[in-house]
């Protein structure tokens, strides 16, 4: 069987980062700056990167409704950090909550802790320059939270973190996708 | 919680990639730059090509400057310290800006040390024309590094002779045997263990920018096409006839680099770009900024 064929929004951020954390776990990444790029994907991730570049970037890519059809038909999605701020209601409108940008302040107060996400078991978080979830719809199940602040949810398909699993070793996240990636045609 | 280990450092520079760091001198400049799709705003008092035309010393900008622009844009700030100037990264990292550049481009204040970067919980990037060079610079504890370049001239050809440089360096490592590391790294006066990680890993330990006369869409694609992981780009904006649209042309070609057509597109009706000076004269004024650096 062919691994899983799984897109990393490559508009700006550290997708290459992603994409190696995609091959540790058996998965074949595929960088996606058009459209076209998300032909056959069988999952996606969204990565770090500056929310502002993202946003602009996906508007002028016309990738807004293409992403909001892959999310729709079920296949896994993961957003992290700028990834989760493009999933929310302001953005992409795929996931039911609201982010706060730079919520835990500038690059000084960038930190890394260890978390612990329901279902999904204790890791390393680091987090830079992160939002948290604001405010967040009764679908949305929280994992974990800073301070009292969602910073990892789900809801259905879409997985969504304030941090950054593929700057640690740690790959519960990707396999997570992995593992969810093929379920939906 | 911990604040200000390698990895949260080292970890901004990682979502910047794929992005441009623009120069910019106000407040209503930075705005433009985020606009346009800025992955970040470098704070300056002046940008390079006035910093050579007004010569005397060049210094970190004013705080009142710095925070007027923190204040108008949410990405990145990053602001400049003198070469060795300790103290000014002191207070820049009391103004919270996201990241110090360590930068030639102002007048050095120690012509022996630069600055030891892992007494600060704020990043620093820092300039390179060669591979040594940087990993000087990242044993300091720099998080970032930006190959040098000649900034404020809007030519490229420094930016490329020093990308080939430090990748071809990296590549050049990747060939010895263990046993020849030793003597690779005498020679680029590099400590041991970074030149052994870089043979191993085929890679800069951090992440690798370009700056120092970007002035075009296609020079911002031609430098990541050489390996820069995103470009640093200082007066070939705010020096250009039409500044955003310049601005986001070069986001555009930093993205899709390796699509000629989309390069093409960018590259339309852009105005005038900002006037380019020759290298060659400015090796005869001895006015190098390059050199800056130990």
């Amino acid at each position: 069987m062919s691994p899983p064929v799984v897109g990393v929004l490559a508009i700006q951020g550290d997708f290459e980062a992603h994409a190696r954390a995609l091959r540790d776990v058996g998965g074949e990444p595929r960088i996606v700056r058009t459209p076209e790029d998300l032909d056959g994907l069988d999952g996606l991730v969204i990565p770090g990167g500056e929310s502002s570049t993202m946003t602009l970037g996906i508007e002028r890519e016309g990738l807004a409704e293409p992403l909001r059809e892959l999310a729709r038909s079920g296949r896994p999605v993961l957003g992290t950090c700028a990834g989760l701020i493009m999933l929310d209601r302001e953005h992409l409108g795929l996931l039911d909550v609201t982010a706060r940008r730079n919520a835990f302040g500038r690059q000084l107060h960038s930190f890394e802790t260890d978390l612990d996400l329901d279902g999904l078991g204790p890791l390393r978080a680091v987090f830079i320059r992160a939002p948290w979830v604001e405010e967040a719809g009764g679908d949305v199940e929280v994992l974990a939270d800073v301070d009292g602040h969602p910073v990892a949810v789900r809801q259905g398909n879409i997985l969504a973190v304030a941090f950054h699993p593929e700057l640690t070793d740690n790959r519960t996240l990707h396999q997570w996708l992995l593992a969810h990636a093929g379920v939906a045609s | 919680m911990e604040t200000g280990t390698f990895r949260v450092k080292a970890g901004l520079a990682e979502m910047l990639k794929g992005g441009v760091i623009m120069d910019v001198v106000t407040a209503e400049q930075a705005k433009i730059a985020e606009d346009a799709g800025a992955a970040a705003v470098m704070a300056l008092e002046r940008v390079p090509a006035d910093i050579r035309a007004a010569g005397g010393v060049a210094r970190m900008a004013d705080p009142t400057k710095i925070a007027d622009i923190q204040g108008s844009v949410t990405i990145p700030v990053m602001a400049k310290a003198r070469i060795g100037h300790f103290v000014e990264a002191q207070v820049l990292e009391a103004l919270e800006v996201d990241y110090i550049d360590e930068s030639e481009v102002l007048t050095p204040a120690d012509e022996a040390h630069h600055i030891d970067k892992w007494a600060f919980k704020v990043p620093f990037v820092c300039g390179a024309t060669n591979l040594g060079e940087a990993l000087r610079r990242i044993a300091e504890g720099a998080a970032m590094i930006r190959s040098k370049g000649e900034a404020g001239t809007g030519n490229v050809v420094e930016a490329v002779r020093h990308i080939r440089l430090i990748t071809g360096e990296i590549r050049r490592l990747g060939s010895l045997s263990p046993m020849e590391l030793p003597t690779a790294a005498k020679e680029l006066q590099a400590p041991p263990e970074l030149v052994r990680d870089v043979a191993e890993s085929g890679r800069l330990p951090v992440v690798l920018f370009c700056a120092g006369g970007i002035a075009t869409p296609a020079d911002a694609a031609l430098m990541m096409q050489l390996g820069a992981e995103g470009n640093f780009v200082g007066s070939g904006i705010f020096k250009s006839s039409d500044p955003a649209r310049r601005a986001r042309a070069i986001v555009e070609a930093t993205t899709h680099y390796d699509d000629p057509e989309r390069v093409a597109a960018a590259s339309r009706e852009l105005g005038e770009a900002m006037p380019g000076i020759e290298i060659g004269t400015l090796q005869a004024d001895g006015g190098l900024l390059q050199n800056r650096g130990w």
